[in-house]
C-alpha cells in the first residue's frame, strides 16, 4: 500500500518535471518559459518530497522534508518575479504572438522610469510647460 | 567486517518499492535534466540560461530525493535543502546583476 503510494508521488513529481522541462525547451521566450518552468518545477520537487517523507515515515524526515517544501514554495515565486523582472528591464524580446504587453507605454528604457499611469496629466503639462520655457 | 558488495546489497535489500519505478522515473529525470541543459547552453540570452539553471536545481533535488528512497539513506535530504537555498541564492545574484547592467556576453 506505501509503495503504490510513493511510486505514484514520485511517477506524478518525474512528470511534471519532464513537463517543465519540455516546456522550456518548446516554449518561444522568457515569459512562457518561465510559466512552464516556476509551477511545475516546484510542484514536482514538493511532489518527489512528499513520496520521500511517505516512504521513510520517521519524525526526523518529515520535518526536513516540510522544510525543503516550505523553502521551495517561498522562493519560487521571488525568484521567478525577480528574475521576470530583470528580463524584461533588459529588453529580452517577446514572442511575435504577444497579445498583451501593459508595461510597454508605463516603461521608459532609456530612464528607467516606471508610470503607474494614474498621474494627474496636470503635473506633466506644468512641467511640460517648464521645458518649454527653458 | 561487511565487505563494500555486501553494504550495497544491505541497503538495496532496504527499499522494497519496485526497482522498474525507480529506474522510470530516473530514466524521466535525466531527460528532463538533459532538455533543461539543452536549453542553458542554447538559451538565447542570458535571463533563459538562469530560468534553466534555476530549473536543472529543483530537478538535482528531485533526484537526490529518489536517489534517498532507492538507497534508504535518509541522510541525502541534506543535499536537496543546500542546493535549493544555493539555486535560490545564485537566481537573485543573477538578476541583480542584469538589473544593474553589468557587461554581459550573451
Amino acid at each position: 500500500m506505501t509503495e503504490w503510494a510513493v511510486s505514484l508521488l514520485i511517477l506524478l513529481g518525474a512528470g511534471l518535471m519532464l513537463l517543465a522541462a519540455i516546456g522550456i525547451i518548446r516554449l518561444p521566450d522568457l515569459p512562457t518559459r518561465m510559466h512552464a518552468t516556476t509551477k511545475s518545477g516546484a510542484l514536482g520537487t514538493s511532489l518527489i518530497m512528499v513520496g520521500v517523507a511517505v516512504y521513510f515515515a520517521d519524525v526526523a524526515v518529515v520535518t526536513r522534508v516540510i522544510a525543503i517544501i516550505a523553502f521551495i514554495i517561498l522562493t519560487a515565486p521571488v525568484a521567478a518575479h525577480v528574475i521576470g523582472r530583470a528580463g524584461y528591464f533588459v529588453g529580452v524580446p517577446l514572442w511575435k504572438g504577444t497579445v498583451k504587453d501593459e508595461l510597454q507605454k508605463n516603461y521608459d528604457p532609456q530612464t528607467h522610469a516606471l508610470k503607474n499611469g494614474l498621474e494627474k496629466p496636470s503635473a506633466n503639462t506644468k512641467t511640460q510647460q517648464k521645458n518649454r520655457r527653458r | 567486517m561487511k565487505s563494500n558488495s555486501d553494504y550495497w546489497k544491505y541497503y538495496a535489500e532496504e527499499s522494497s518499492l519496485s526497482t522498474v519505478i525507480i529506474n522510470l522515473v530516473y530514466l524521466m529525470l535525466s531527460s528532463a535534466l538533459l532538455l533543461a541543459f539543452i536549453r542553458m547552453a542554447k538559451g538565447p540570452s542570458l535571463p533563459d540560461r538562469v530560468v534553466a539553471l534555476e530549473l536543472i536545481a529543483s530537478i538535482v533535488a528531485g533526484i537526490v530525493g529518489v536517489h534517498a528512497i532507492d538507497t534508504g539513506v535518509s541522510s541525502f535530504l541534506d543535499v536537496a535543502i543546500v542546493l535549493s537555498l544555493t539555486a535560490f541564492l545564485a537566481t537573485i545574484g543573477f538578476a541583480r546583476f542584469l538589473e544593474r547592467g553589468g557587461p554581459r556576453d550573451d
